[in-house]
């Protein structure tokens, strides 16, 4: 509970300064009036349709991709499992590219996101089917590589093939993932699916805790395993595919956050389900205060800057990951 | 009464018999060794019985649902797997788990049963350090713990005492002996067959694909059996000091 408070405040904070963080300078007196008091005044427009949709954004996905992260670590028992793992992000957006490259996203609003969503359903039915009803965790991982792999070649097919360079080019930018210039549609729209997802991620911290001592034990001590994997792999497909369909490919999160947060948690997998929630909303909305004020003229893509950052990151953990075991 | 009752249990592995046929039951009071040589199937038939694989035949444990199973039996798997660098007493907590409510947190009764289970394995010195960084034998100690915290009527140890110091490897026979005075169960498989026969109140010997014998460890280990099954000589007698069983020669 020590940790809680911490990050809670945390995520609050980020959650203000994203708020009053853009190109329009409002005081904050003024920004947070307008959140409230409605009306057709542009300060009232710009906050809450520009900025409150992007920090909301921010922190659903974020909390999503902590809570997906550790989720799987916890299942896998291993450190450098992520969401991303299940290649339901792979899926989504091999949707979401065929909806950009046959005009689907072009002709309505979201064509795009609906059309990643397929992407990401598709994907994790196929990974299902693959890694069989009573199939352990390797048989998972080797589906949901089969499934990345797939999806992954199935993008470059596209981009190869794409006779248009304007598409080719919005894909790319697409695909490294981006909060920039979403509105409250993008937030219902992911809103229902990532509270299902939550919810389904939430529950498995008992399961989680009596993996530590392996498979075997955990399900002779009244877990379901079978039962377990289904909550894991529906959650996981629930917030990541509607996470990547709303604003794409955001890295390393999913990675990092658990890791950093285990030790603080005694490195209990259930204990770091919510740590590694609030932890990864924390940082998804740092980052995204950051692309804004970095470089504000140039539209800096939130992925972008979340795998600059968590990689030396997770080298520094590495490193000292190696002392500790000589 | 019998906690456990299995009746003509078979299973086979990639289309081959590992074993067929099995009946036994384990009633209170006892301390049943489960011996055999290396590939007899002794762990695929504790496996069997707690339901964890497919078999024929019936076993009165697999049958339960899950969570009744686990009020029932614990299970410690002979892999020791610790996933997670988490504290001595987390991981022997975790025995509780089969004794908690969705959202309950342990209580008095929980923390008494750990302490009293890090006590029996002579663990309370070592309950805040990160049970990863424990040696080998220390690391099996915390496991038992684990299953002695269950608190369940029958315990099933898949060689528990392997890579332990004498010492340890006789307290935790000890350990099981006590349970068995308090009227509960141990069914543990094991090489070492000096301890089985001073520990063990009964044995049941498993080799080419059936039980071969299934009595008091006198009656079983005769040195016809020893001979076929084990492929080896002993010296066997009940001395002032308990019975004393120490293996000789390799006959073939």
């Amino acid at each position: 509970m020590r940790l809680a408070l911490p990050l809670l405040v945390a995520v609050a904070v980020l959650f203000l300064v994203s708020l009053l963080t853009g190109p329009a300078e409002i005081g904050l007196g003024r920004s947070l009036a307008a959140l409230f008091a409605g009306g057709e005044d542009p300060v009232a427009l710009v906050m809450r349709d520009i900025r409150l949709p992007r920090a909301l954004l921010a922190v659903m996905i974020g909390a999503s991709l902590g809570l997906s992260g550790a989720a799987m670590q916890g299942y896998l028992r291993n450190p450098l499992a992520e969401p991303g793992l299940i290649g339901v992000s792979g899926s989504a957006a091999l949707g979401a590219v065929l909806a950009i490259q046959t005009g689907l996203a072009a002709t309505f609003a979201l064509g795009l996101p609906l059309a990643a969503l397929a992407g990401a359903l598709g994907g994790v039915l196929l990974v299902m089917a693959l890694a069989g009803p009573r199939g352990t965790s390797l048989t998972l991982i080797l589906g949901g590589i089969a499934v990345s792999s797939l999806a992954g070649a199935l993008t470059a097919l596209v981009l190869n093939l794409s006779p248009n360079p304007f598409a080719a080019s919005e894909i790319v930018f697409w695909m490294m993932g981006s909060l920039a210039d979403r509105s409250m549609t993008h937030v219902w729209l992911a809103l229902p699916l990532m509270v299902v997802g939550w919810a389904l991620l939430a529950g498995l911290g008992r399961g989680l805790d009596a993996l530590i001592l392996g498979e075997d034990a955990a399900q002779a001590m009244g877990i379901d395993m079978a039962r377990l994997r289904l909550m894991l792999v529906v959650g996981t497909a629930c917030v990541v595919g509607a996470g990547t369909a709303v604003a794409g490919a955001i890295g390393f999160v999913g990675l990092v956050v658990p890791h950093m947060l285990r030790p603080l948690v005694g490195a209990h997998p259930g204990r770091l389900l919510w740590a590694s929630a609030l932890g990864g909303a924390a940082m998804v909305l740092l980052a995204d205060i950051a692309v804004r004020v970095i470089l504000p003229d140039r539209d800096l893509k939130l992925g972008v800057l979340t795998a600059l950052v968590g990689a030396p990151l997770f080298l520094h953990l590495i490193l000292r990951l190696r002392r500790e075991r000589i | 009464m019998s906690l456990v009752s299995v009746n003509d249990l078979g299973v086979r592995l990639g289309g081959r018999a590992v074993f067929s046929g099995v009946s036994f039951e384990i009633g209170t009071g006892e301390v049943v060794g489960l011996i055999g040589p290396n590939g007899a199937g002794k762990t695929t038939l504790m496996r069997a019985v707690l339901g964890l694989l497919p078999f024929e035949g019936s076993s009165s444990l697999a049958a339960l649902p899950a969570a009744e199973r686990a009020q029932l039996a614990a299970w410690m798997p002979q892999a020791r797997e610790i996933a997670w660098p988490v504290s001595v007493e987390s991981v022997v907590m975790l025995g509780r788990v089969p004794h908690l409510g969705t959202l309950q947190r342990p209580g008095v009764e929980d923390r008494a049963r750990v302490a009293a289970a890090l006590e029996r394995m002579e663990l309370a010195d070592m309950r805040d350090r990160p049970a990863t960084q424990l040696s080998g034998g220390e690391q099996a100690r915390v496991l038992i713990a684990r299953a002695l915290a269950q608190d369940t009527p029958l315990l099933i140890a898949d060689e528990p005492i392997a890579g332990l110091d004498p010492a340890h490897q006789i307290s935790t026979m000890q350990s099981f002996a006590a349970l068995a005075d308090a009227g509960k169960s141990v069914l543990v498989s094991m090489h070492d067959l000096g301890l089985a026969v001073r520990h063990c109140t009964r044995l049941i010997l498993l080799g080419e694909g059936r039980v071969i014998a299934d009595g008091s460890p006198g009656e079983v280990l005769t040195p016809e059996r020893l001979a076929r099954v084990f492929g080896i000589s002993a010296w066997y007698q009940v001395t002032e000091e308990g019975p004393v069983y120490q293996p000789l020669e390799v006959l073939r």
